[in-house]
């Protein structure tokens, strides 16, 4: 089972917007994937429902993991994704 | 919490957003469709699971639409992300399981929402704020079930002020602008995107007016953003005056550009700083920075800032408002201003102490290190431009005081060096001060407590500490006219420079610059724009000859252009 860790680099944390980006991009992967801070239960990466409660701040550690082998290009995505400072990125 | 008033008339209270005012009947946006409490249960919950899958995916269509559809870049991120959260799994998951477990589907989605929206709200903060899109889409999904009408503003026949529980974007978005002339709303905070949204089209906005929505459809209103009051039925005199405000103040903020009389007499306005964030904001409006207090660095520290830190503060100060002058105020500490790390006696008379400049008395230090770190600033910039940065000492008594600052302030590397004028021996001796340095700035609330012995934070004696005061006035025209007969500018940068009458006096006396709150700018440009120099003088004239501070207003008062004296004073 894939996994990535990432830490949150949109300095305003992981609001409305930066959050639907995330999702959004999940949602077109095409493979199931969990979003986890750590140490607690980890919730589906494709809502932005689920993915806002988390409250991620900037600077934060999370884990990323997928049941689907093949989503190990997507979580390098993923992970690259959460790596930037989604504010500073044009709305597609 | 309402006040009743004049018959008929009611006042509510909520936090007002920007300052405008309006007046028009109430609109109220269509209240969320009710779950009837005895919804049945589905028949076939497989179809109606798939039936709301449809409906939630049309509402995600609908609101991303919308979001194209409009240019407000803020609107259109938040309808993004309301249409994201329509279309959301786990929501579509919840309310399923609901629909499958025997609940009927608008009572499903309603529970399923009002689970996450709860989350949302004890997450607090902006969290909570999306609590209102995902309502929004809750009212939408229940709307569309039940095949009644969505929730949202009916066409507007006229002006109006509309009302409601808490505006989503999607709600927002569809309001007829050209006939909003204020948004009041129960809920929301300050914060809220009603509130941001309001903000940049320059609406007055109410919000957490309690008792907002029970208002009726069709009832006059008067919303005073400033004052965060909403009034029912206003009376006429109250109508006239919002219309008067609102004249008034379209005519004080569609001047720009410099500062300067109706004849072109230059009176540069600049803008008084007291943070680094507003002062890296740099303020569009203003010439420049009058007055940049230094003290915010110092008065928390518990060491004495690094030479580093402070050149890089002054260094982003600079940046900010490149190509204008900026004045800095070397650190305006002491005894009623302590340092955490430099002790200091108690002393009996704060003000009369070793305050201002003085300190160079006690920690000579500490002054040295803030010149070397102006003097590196200065340094930095190109030759052309260090003329730029104007560095001032507050608290000088004697030329000679003068003198000390200005050796050790050129040795450090400033090329334009003065000090303030707060002191009345200063202003008495203005002559040989300017002799010392190149510019002066008068400070004249000091001057005001100074001259006529009344402490700055005693109200009972506001009266006393007047800048009307004719003898403070006469201080600030000797300064004024050393600084004519020298040829060196004179600046004021005290509350007296915000008060547009006041402005047209320090003008008349001969004042170079005025420098206040930036909020004060537009008033003091437009007042400055509806009078000739001579004028100006005459006004002047009028404030020294007065026997008292009272009458001098009123004398400057008579002598004001009837156009603007309707704009500035209204009625009063």
């Amino acid at each position: 089972m894939p996994r990535r860790r990432a830490r949150v680099a949109t300095t305003t944390g992981l609001h409305a917007r930066p959050a639907a980006l995330l999702t959004r991009r999940v949602a077109e992967g095409g493979h199931p994937v969990q979003i986890a801070r750590e140490g607690q239960p980890a919730v589906d990466a494709s809502s932005i429902l689920m993915v806002m409660g988390l409250k991620l701040a900037h600077g934060e550690e999370v884990e990323l993991s997928s049941p689907s082998d093949d989503a190990e290009p997507l979580l390098d995505e993923l992970a690259a994704l959460l790596a930037t400072d989604l504010d500073l990125v044009e709305q597609p | 919490m309402s006040t009743s008033t004049a018959a008929g008339s009611v006042v509510l209270t909520g936090i007002g957003v920007g300052r405008g005012c309006a007046v028009a009947p109430v609109a109220r946006v269509a209240p969320a469709p009710v779950v009837p409490a005895d919804e049945p249960a589905p028949q076939d919950p497989e179809a109606a699971v798939a039936r709301l899958t449809a409906v939630l995916a049309e509402i995600g269509d609908d609101l991303r639409t919308r979001a194209t559809g409009t240019a407000n870049t803020d609107l259109q991120n938040m309808l993004e992300a309301a249409a994201t959260m329509a279309a959301d799994p786990a929501l579509l998951a919840e309310a399923s399981r609901r629909i499958l477990a025997g609940t009927g589907p608008a009572t499903a989605i309603d529970q399923a929402v009002e689970g996450f929206a709860e989350m949302f709200i004890a997450a607090g903060g902006d969290l909570a704020e999306r609590a209102t899109d995902l309502r929004s889409v809750r009212h939408r999904a229940v709307a569309r079930l039940l095949g009644v009408p969505e929730p949202g503003l009916g066409a507007l026949d006229g002006p109006a002020v509309v009302v409601a529980e808490d505006l989503s974007p999607a709600d927002t978005a569809s309001l007829d602008l050209s006939k909003v002339v204020a948004i009041v709303t129960e809920l929301g905070g300050p914060t809220s995107h009603t509130a941001i949204v309001a903000g940049q089209l320059a609406l007055p906005c109410l919000v957490r007016v309690a008792g907002a929505t029970s208002l009726t459809a069709g009832t006059p209103v008067l919303v005073d953003a400033a004052a965060g009051t909403l009034t029912t039925n206003p009376s006429e005199a109250d109508t006239a005056e919002i219309a008067r405000r609102a004249l008034a103040e379209q005519a004080i903020t569609a001047l720009t550009g410099p500062g300067a009389t109706s004849d072109g007499h230059p009176v540069p306005l600049l803008a008084n700083v007291g943070t680094p964030d507003d002062a890296r904001h740099g303020a569009p409006s203003t010439e420049g920075i009058g007055l940049f207090r230094t003290e915010v660095l110092f008065l928390d520290a518990r060491t004495e800032p690094t030479v580093a830190a402070q050149i890089d503060l002054y260094s982003q100060v600079v940046a900010a408002y490149a190509g204008r002058k900026v004045v800095i105020r070397t650190l305006d500490a002491g005894a009623d201003k302590p340092l955490a790390f430099a002790t200091q006696p108690d002393e009996e008379n704060p003000a009369l102490g070793v305050r201002g400049y003085r300190l160079v008395r006690s920690v000579p230090d500490v002054v040295a290190h803030q010149l070397e770190a102006l003097g590196a600033v200065v340094q930095a910039l190109p030759a052309e431009r260090r003329g730029d940065v104007w560095v001032m000492a507050p608290m000088i008594a004697t030329p000679g005081e003068a003198r000390a600052f200005a050796t050790a302030a050129r040795a450090a590397g400033i090329t334009t060096v003065g000090v303030m004028v707060e002191v009345p021996a200063a202003a008495l001796r203005a002559t040989a001060i300017l002799a010392e340095v190149d510019f002066v700035s008068l400070g004249t609330n000091d001057l005001a407590q100074y001259t006529m012995a009344a402490d700055r934070l005693r109200g009972e004696l506001a009266d006393l500490l007047d800048p009307w005061q004719p003898a403070v006035l006469e201080l600030v025209a000797a300064t004024a006219t050393a600084g004519t007969s020298t040829g060196r500018p004179v600046g004021v940068c005290g509350e007296s420079a915000g008060d547009p009458l006041m402005a047209l006096v320090l003008a008349g006396l001969g004042i170079t610059s005025l420098s206040m709150a930036t909020g004060r700018v537009p008033a003091v440009r437009y007042a400055l724009a509806g009078h000739t120099l001579a004028r100006c003088q005459a006004m002047a004239r009028a404030a020294l000859d007065a026997p008292d501070a009272a009458a001098g207003r009123a004398a400057v008062r008579a002598l004001l252009d009837p156009q603007a004296a309707a704009v500035l004073l209204g009625g009063r």
